[in-house]
């Protein structure tokens, strides 16, 4: 925030306002929580495999699952061909098991959860509390809410500290809770679907997550449920050196509908932290699923110091006739970001779509995209990606569009628009687009320019400073896909987009 | 690192069937192209950049059987006055070739060259492609640089009154050949390069072009009807500052075909167009793999590919654009599309960009799909039969990328070529 610390407050600009904005522009979620760690032993081999699974009190086939994975991952090699450099990790100086101390026994309910915690998930701007006493008052949950209800799961480091409205969404049949708990009240269920759409051996990352997860979100929605509100995950990632392993599980049963939000925020440090997580989702005939991003992980300091190292597996199942999955994401965050959220239109007439933002700025590299798969007929997918890329970030499109020869008369449009900001910045488009029927229609576009020079000076015209017309102007950029997000995210999103790009301009 | 043990015996599998000839003066770039091929070993099926065509049958110790083509009718640009020198099997053929002397251009030999301790080429054969090697490997290329059997040295110092026509023909079922041309044009030169004909059963050919402040290379090439030859081409060019380089390429047929161009644009406000037209049926592999550096200011790129498939013809497009740090100004632009005229047949295309300077106007596009029913249905009721419908509109379809050649003369050569195709393949 240099920049701004510099400049001159003008006339007629009142404290109140400088201030607001000097507190915009640093990364906000950066401090951290003191609360009594338990931490299993640093690095990872059988015995931390089995500490973990033991830990979350899991049955023996899901210790073999992760014991089998585990051995897998050694023999893996961690991927290289993502346009993201950073030093080596070692992947046994890390802690792959870190929660509170109060969690020792698990809380039968949110009161019983450390205060402090809960404090820091006010602070993360999750209302849990106020939600938990909405749901704990008798006939609470009947009466209209205030705004929009949104059922939250919150991870804290390695665990789940609390998942609210259980009660209600119960009602309806909704199963909505943290990973750990699913294996252990609903085995059939993951048994089922655990490792189905992201197989133990997908890839370095998965493979490691799928030995060590911690914990993460399960939600299984039974046929023909509109789900009635929406579903939210906060990741929180606070003790140092700890790598967050987060799995999460989303089944769309036949003619049913949910919308899925996550939200993830880390302290800021000086050493990098591991971030490895894997999102399942299966969408059943008919059904819908939404799942909204917004990752806001640290990203370093202005000197590329520190940050999360985000290496991320998320993909979608479409199973059933019709069903349809939508990724929107926001990413913000992180010092490197390894993350392609696909979709296999595996039903006839299934539909996948994707919208993404990704900002880069300081040292920030983001290589991101989506896979969509074209099996069955009649199927349809649209990209949306917007990149923004600023200081000496890099900032990478990575996708590929499939259309197999079975794939009759299925339709792909992509969009990926690259905007730069400065002149040490890097903006690049690496498009993989497989065409193996001619029924089928691809059509990709791709553009990369700087923010327009006119639109700047109309701006600063009407008496904006530079940087709020970039906001602005960037704002204008991203409108498609900040349109798909559900309308809270949009708003966060639209602030986030405004101060990740604070002191890049000028 | 060390190479997979794979690799290095396909590598050494290969090389052992190779000799390097007498080198003169290109010995030093020959034994280093050797070193740095022996470093990356020559392409496998799991290179990425080879991710969408087998290299197997470029890279094997001998070259696969190709029937001798045979036809009755006209070559192309047979009706142009231009300076012919002919190569039979990848060996340059003085009784077929016209005399070499042109005004405003000097041409050598290379093997006149390789009995030669000074000569210009010295400054350029193997330089290019060395450049070329980084960011991606082009281990072909370098197998070229070490082994060319043949090949010519044209130095353009002015502006000949013909095109330059370099033909290729095929003697031999089983000919391998290997060639090598350097093209340095001078300031303010103007030459026009035309290629054509089947050149052997396997043909591994690299053009080194280097363009001086203010010259222009017009490059028009027709890859022909042989098709069971296997091609591996590269054109490396470098231009500088107010230099254009223009390159067209046409492919009928052919099993398996690769075009790499390597464009580095180096000095300011130059301009680079390349664009390529295939059709293709059955059996016919087609790879166009293009990349384009550019390293100076307000320069402008042009890469314009249009590709016809039919009964289950591959058709493959890798193209990249970089932009680096400085080269402010840059437009290039990019379209790759294929019009797909049966279900067997594919389309692969991996359309980059890579971007390190912030004002810059980069755009690519990239489509596939069937013929349009709307349009067909149009001029079918206005009573054109239905083939000759789906041939206009694959004429339409194609003719982008043949506009991209100045010449118009030359442009309707190859329009009637491609007319003459698809009057075959309806």
């Amino acid at each position: 925030m240099a920049a701004l610390d510099q400049t001159q407050v003008k006339e007629g600009v009142d404290q109140e306002t400088v201030d607001a904005v000097r507190e915009v522009g640093t990364y906000k979620y950066g401090w951290d929580t003191d609360i009594e760690m338990e931490y299993a032993p640093k690095g990872v081999n059988p015995d931390i495999v089995k500490l973990i699974s033991e830990k979350n009190e899991e049955p023996e086939w899901m210790t073999e699952w992760r014991l089998k994975a585990f051995e897998r991952w050694t023999q893996m090699e961690e991927p290289k061909w993502a346009m993201v450099h950073y030093p080596e990790i070692d992947f046994q100086d890390q802690y792959y098991y870190a929660r509170p101390k109060s969690m020792e026994t698990k809380p039968k309910s949110l009161d019983e959860v450390d205060p402090k915690l809960l404090a820091t998930y006010e602070k993360l701007g999750i209302p849990l509390k106020e939600q938990m006493i909405l749901a704990g008052v008798e006939g609470a949950e009947d009466a209209p809410a205030e705004g929009r209800k949104v059922a939250v799961d919150a991870v804290f480091d390695s665990v789940s500290v609390g998942t609210t409205f259980q009660d209600e969404l119960k009602k309806h049949g909704v199963i909505f809770c943290s990973i750990s708990e699913a294996i252990r009240e609903h085995p059939e269920l993951v048994k089922k679907y655990l490792g189905s759409v992201v197989p133990v051996s997908d890839n370095f990352y998965a493979t490691l997550n799928s030995a060590v997860f911690s914990d993460g979100s399960f939600v299984y929605v039974p046929p023909g449920v509109r789900c009635p509100m929406e579903l939210s995950t906060y990741f929180r990632i606070n003790a140092e050196n700890t790598g967050q392993f987060e799995r999460t599980l989303i089944i769309a049963d036949k003619g049913s509908y949910v919308s899925y939000l996550e939200g993830c925020t880390a302290p800021q440090r000086d050493t990098a932290q591991l971030h490895a997580a894997v999102v399942e989702i299966i969408v059943e005939e008919d059904a819908e699923v939404k799942y909204s991003t917004v990752q806001n992980w640290f990203p370093g300091d202005e000197n590329g110091k520190g940050g999360i190292y985000n290496f991320v597996t998320k993909r979608a199942d479409c199973r059933g006739d019709r069903s349809k999955v939508m990724w929107t994401q926001v990413e913000t965050g992180s010092a490197v970001t390894w993350k392609y959220p696909s979709c296999i239109l595996r039903g006839d007439d299934s539909q996948g779509e994707f919208y993404s933002i990704a900002i880069t700025n300081n040292y920030q590299q983001a290589d991101t995209g989506t896979k969509m798969i074209h099996l069955g007929k009649n199927t349809k997918s649209r990209i949306v990606s917007k990149g923004i890329s600023a200081g000496k970030a890099q900032n990478t499109y990575r996708g590929l569009v499939s259309m197999h020869p079975k794939a009759k008369n299925s339709r792909n449009y992509t969009q990926c628009d690259s905007l730069l900001i400065g002149d040490k910045c890097g903006a690049h488009t690496v498009p993989y687009i497989e065409v193996k029927n001619n029924s089928s229609r691809v059509e990709h576009e791709a553009t990369t320019s700087k923010v327009d020079d006119d639109q700047l000076f109309y701006c600063r015209q009407r008496g904006m400073d530079e940087e709020e017309a970039v906001a602005l102007v960037v704002n204008g950029f991203c409108k498609d896909v900040l349109q798909a997000l559900p309308m809270e995210f949009a708003m966060e999103a639209q602030q986030l987009v405004a101060i990740s790009l604070e002191g890049s301009v000028g | 690192m060390a190479l997979p043990d794979v690799k290095q015996s396909a590598t050494e599998a290969r090389l052992a069937t190779l000799r390097m000839p007498e080198a003169g003066c290109t010995r030093d770039a020959r034994e280093a192209a050797l070193a740095r091929l022996r470093a990356m070993g020559l392409p496998g099926r799991r290179d990425e950049y080879w991710k969408y065509t087998r290299p197997d049958t470029l890279i094997s110790p001998e070259a696969p059987k190709a029937e001798v083509f045979h036809t009755d009718e006209p070559m192309v640009f047979d009706g142009f006055d231009r300076l012919k020198i002919v190569f039979v099997d990848g060996v340059f053929s003085p009784e077929d070739s016209d005399d070499l002397t042109l005004e405003g251009v000097s041409i050598d030999r290379l093997e006149d060259i390789c009995c030669k301790d000074i000569h210009w080429a010295k400054q350029l054969y193997g330089v290019l492609e060395e450049r070329g090697q980084t960011p991606v490997q082009r281990p072909l290329a370098a197998l070229n640089t070490a082994f060319a059997q043949d090949g010519v040295a044209i130095h353009v110092t002015g502006k000949p009154s013909k095109p330059i026509s370099l033909i290729y023909r095929h003697d031999s079922e089983s000919s391998d050949a290997i060639l090598h041309h350097v093209i340095r044009v001078e300031s303010g030169a103007e030459v026009t390069i035309l290629e054509n004909g089947p050149a052997a059963s396997r043909f591994n050919k690299c053009i080194e072009i280097d363009i001086a402040d203010g010259g222009t290379l017009h490059h028009v090439r027709a890859q022909g009807r042989d098709h069971q030859r296997r091609a591996a081409t590269h054109m490396f060019t470098r231009l500088g500052k107010d230099s254009v380089y223009k390159s067209f390429t046409l492919t009928v047929n052919g099993v398996l075909t690769r075009n790499e161009q390597v464009v580095e644009l180096t000095g300011d406000d130059a301009v680079a167009h390349v664009a390529g037209a295939c059709v293709g049926d059955g059996d016919f592999h087609h790879d166009d793999t293009v990349f384009i550096t550019h390293d100076a200011v307000n320069c402008e790129s042009r890469q314009v590919f249009k590709k016809v498939l039919r009964n289950g013809a591959t058709g493959v497009f890798q193209g990249k654009i970089l932009v680096k740090e400085g080269a402010q100004k840059t437009d290039g632009y990019q379209i790759s599309q294929s019009l797909l005229l049966d279900d067997d047949s594919q389309f692969l295309a991996k359309p980059e960009l890579e971007i390190y300077a912030d004002d810059v106007a980069c755009s690519h596009g990239s489509t596939s799909g069937a013929i349009d029913e709307t349009a067909l249905f149009y001029l079918r009721s206005r009573g054109v039969p239905a083939k000759e419908a789906t041939n206009m509109l694959t004429l339409a379809f194609l003719a982008e990328a043949v506009e991209e050649i100045e010449d118009e003369a030359l442009a309707e050569d190859i329009v009637s070529r491609l007319e003459g195709w698809l009057a075959r393949h309806s």
